[in-house]
């Protein structure tokens, strides 16, 4: 890009981020929030406390009721999503412009004051548990936790499941949930992006205003181990024996965002599970086998390393072929490599997608937020191009090193009986 | 519009140096005829796959080059193929719709590989009994209408037709005169129009096509169906026959479904992204905060004919989904019964203007909507939309829902979980060799 984001990013007092963009296409504004409070600083008996927690934010605070907050927020038209990932606890919005003040003092007083009354949980409680019976009926699901378990153990952060199970969500009661955001809900943890029709010299003012005075002490530290390397090949069912097709989750852990491989293994799986409908993979099973809608691979390098993960739904039939599509395709990479033309496309596509993915309001704070929890620096999408441009074909090989199918997982699950 | 029929929308928009092509057809599955469902969308699928000056394997990267993205998708009305791309990649663009319009392959070949892929789609749709519910529950509410079978077709159908069978329908509906290219972003209008010219001015008009005319006869009592099918979790839908876009009664009706279950806007293509603003709406209230369900959603889709309105709702564990089509349906004679108030009114506008503003922050999604509302009635609906929103009375609300909400205008459905079997999803996952 000739011009970058260029964003205004202020730190308050008491250590709280705010980032600034302003866009003029439409008069609207999206509001980013995120905590490193996602499903990482669940207390080790209570899996699914984050994402409880995530469910019952907006539903009052110290001086509003859930019902008063539905409707200060959606008289304005907005609908807030909170979500739980295994880093992060964010809240996001888009409002109209003459709205910012008013919605951001809102999602503030939600962050430092919820209230979580007792009937509200019961109702979050209900729903959250209904969630988990459709996920446990769902052969996607399935397969990616199991393949988390069988990567990073059932006791490890990463390989619990992020709603927790039945039992986990039954035992949390009110006042956990408020010792947990007493605990992982702290200032200097809070990141908040706005990009939009709004002055970012507003924003700060009102950030000020509502988050300026919250002071709070050290939260303690999560520590997260990696997972080891797996030995040997394992390869695991989930017989869903009423469901018409099987998805298939074959994985390794793979690498941190900080470490230095992080742009060769990215190339690595844009040619490999990405570029074009499912790259390499997709040309294969799907378009010449024709054996899969969708196929794909992806890798979430985050403060450890999370898995590479290929992921097909096919028909039980077809499962064992589809296995053998994979191991062969990466034999292959893993043997003789990309080649210097998958290099460039990959390469110049994800350097040329920058002004796809930074169009929107939304686009551009999901972004920032992400340059933020990594510490990639404000001109981060102006570097990107270039930091692309250092890796060398030797640096992409030696990443695809890493998939070894002799040491990979693999979970099916579905009517697949082997 | 060029003299061979392709009328061309075009919207200049600099914020962002991109560009969005959308090529539009008049064709969905409601031009399918028996034995062939699914064809349109099949069709869309081998429109992917090479044409006489794009090589099979040069499809792939084509646009991925200029750091773009392709889509496409076949609903109802219409089949539509996109790309949004750099600027730098107009001219590339409009070539592949071009080819994509007049000289694609059809090899035999890949006709056969594509049958089991969409299949795959097909059970990959069925994975999900609430997906399948859908399903079940159109077919039902629809006698007559080819609105009643599922764009994804039947399976029968997909595993019987054949390579001239889609060929033939390509030719048939693929033409400049049944086509809208949309083209919004960082263009110059004069010469977008020389270049547009140049790809598609020599393509011959098709002749006119005589859409299906069969309409649904007005639906004489309640239908009802229930799926048992093991699984975990019970889930409810109800189905009204709905106004077409163009009918007078359609917006009231959106806004009808605003005040039940929030504003989605009238975008099917981000519709579904985000959650609605629905935690002050009636029916959210009236049975997700009362626990009896998990989550509920409504669907106002705007259609070329007369479709559906659509809720479903998911049952929370232990609530008897007779008891969560009593609380709708009570919630629903209400409305019928003493009107929505002028707060719901006031407050479903704002949020459908919040909405609409909200969806017209990319150029992807800018054009999307100048071509779908060009295929099922004409762009001036889309762009009328915000006026006739403001200027719906309650008392048109109030007639909307009179309108839908009779017992012998609807349809219910219910998809009721058996037991699964103890090798089914309670079961760990299990090592099964090395």
């Amino acid at each position: 890009m000739s011009t970058g984001l260029n964003p205004t990013r202020s730190v308050l007092s008491n250590g709280a981020v705010i980032t600034a963009r302003q866009t003029r296409k439409t008069p609207a504004v999206a509001i980013n929030i995120a905590l490193p409070a996602g499903a990482i600083v669940d207390p080790p008996d209570a899996a699914g406390a984050s994402f409880l927690l995530s469910r019952v934010l907006d539903r009052g605070t110290t001086s509003r009721s859930g019902h008063e907050i539905a409707e200060a927020l959606e008289n304005r038209g907005v609908s807030l999503s909170l979500s739980v990932t295994r880093q992060l606890f964010s809240l996001t919005c888009t409002c109209l412009s003459e709205d910012f003040e008013d919605v951001f003092a809102l999602l503030a007083e939600m962050i430092r004051h919820p209230s979580i009354p007792e009937g509200e949980l019961a109702t979050r409680r209900g729903q959250a548990l209904t969630s988990l019976l459709q996920d446990a009926e769902d052969p996607a699901v399935r397969s990616v936790e199991g393949l988390m378990k069988a990567l990073y153990g059932a006791a490890h952060p990463y390989g619990r499941p992020i709603k927790g199970t039945a039992a986990s969500l039954e035992a949390l009661s009110r006042e956990r949930l408020m010792a947990l955001h007493a605990e992982r809900f702290a200032p200097h943890l809070l990141s908040a992006v706005v990009v939009g029709d709004v002055e970012p010299a507003r924003v700060e003012a009102c950030a000020s205003a509502v988050l300026g005075d919250w002071q709070h002490g050290s939260a303690p530290s999560v520590v997260l181990t990696e997972a080891a390397r797996p030995e040997a090949r394992r390869v695991l069912t989930v017989p869903m024996l009423n469901k018409a097709q099987a998805e298939i989750a074959y994985g390794f852990p793979s690498i941190a965002r900080s470490d230095r491989s992080y742009f060769a293994f990215m190339l690595m799986n844009n040619v490999l599970g990405q570029y074009a409908l499912g790259g390499r993979l997709g040309d294969r099973i799907r378009e010449r086998q024709g054996m899969a809608y969708s196929v794909w691979s992806s890798f979430d390098a985050s403060t450890i390393p999370g898995p590479f993960m290929v992921r097909a739904g096919v028909d039980a039939g077809n499962v064992e072929r589809t296995i053998a599509a994979i191991d062969d395709e990466l034999h292959l990479l893993r043997r003789t490599g990309v080649t210097g033309r998958e290099m460039a496309e990959s390469r110049q596509y994800i350097s040329g997608s920058m002004p796809r993915t930074l169009e929107t309001n939304a686009g551009i704070a999901g972004f920032l937020q992400n340059a933020e929890f990594f510490g990639l620096g404000l001109d981060y999408d102006q570097r990107l191009p270039t930091l692309l441009m250092m890796v060398t074909i030797d640096d992409v090989n030696a990443a695809a090193a890493a998939l070894d199918p002799a040491h990979a997982t693999v979970v099916v699950a579905g009517p697949y009986q082997p | 519009m060029l003299e061979n029929g392709l009328k061309v929308l075009l919207l200049e928009e600099h914020t962002a140096p991109l560009v969005s092509v959308w090529c539009w057809y008049k064709v969905g599955s409601r031009d399918e005829l028996p034995g062939l469902t699914g064809v349109s969308h099949w069709v869309e699928h081998m429109n992917f796959k090479g044409t006489t000056n794009i090589p099979r394997h040069e499809v792939k990267g084509i646009i991925e080059q200029f750091g773009g993205a392709w889509n496409g998708y076949t609903w109802l009305d219409q089949t539509t193929y996109l790309e949004t791309a750099s600027r730098d990649a107009l001219d590339r663009m409009l070539f592949i719709e071009a080819e994509r319009m007049g000289r694609c392959l059809y090899d035999p070949a890949d006709c056969e590989s594509e049958r089991t892929v969409i299949i795959s789609e097909l059970k990959g749709g069925e994975n999900d009994p609430d997906s399948l519910l859908d399903q079940e529950l159109v077919a039902t509410a629809f006698k007559a209408h080819p609105y009643r079978h599922p764009t994804i077709g039947w399976l029968s159908d997909l595993e019987t037709m054949t390579r001239d069978d889609l060929y033939g329908y390509y030719r048939r509906y693929y033409a400049p005169d049944n086509a809208t290219l949309v083209i919004v972003g960082d263009i110059d209008p004069g010469e977008t129009m020389v270049r547009v010219r140049e790809h598609f001015g020599g393509f011959a008009p098709g002749g006119p096509l005589t859409r299906r005319r069969t309409q649904e006869p007005r639906q004489t009592g309640e239908r009802r169906l229930v799926i048992r099918k093991e699984g975990t979790t019970a889930y409810f839908r109800a189905a009204f026959h709905a106004p077409a876009v163009a009918d007078a009664m359609f917006v009231p009706a959106l806004l009808l479904d605003a005040v039940l279950t929030g504003a989605k806007g009238a975008n099917l293509w981000t519709a579904f992204r985000v959650p609605p603003p629905q935690r002050s709406a009636r029916l959210y209230k009236a049975v997700v905060e009362r626990g009896l369900a998990s989550s509920l959603h409504g669907a106002m889709l705007p259609t070329a004919e007369p479709f559906l309105y659509t809720l479903n709702a998911t049952a929370t564990q232990g609530t008897p989904l007779a008891a969560l089509e009593d609380a709708v349906l009570r919630a629903l004679d209400l409305v019928v019964d003493q009107g929505v108030t002028d707060e719901e009114l006031a407050r479903a506008k704002r949020q459908l203007h919040a909405q609409m503003v909200f969806d017209a922050d990319s150029v992807t999604n800018v054009a999307h909507q100048l071509g779908f509302f060009e295929t099922i009635g004409g762009v001036e609906l889309f762009l009328d939309l915000p006026r006739r929103i403001a200027a719906t009375s309650i008392a048109e609300v109030n007639q909307a829902a009179a309108l839908l909400f009779t017992p012998s205008n609807r349809t219910i459905g219910y998809f009721e979980p058996l037991p699964v079997g103890s090798a089914g999803p309670a079961a760990d996952a299990r090592e099964v060799r090395r």
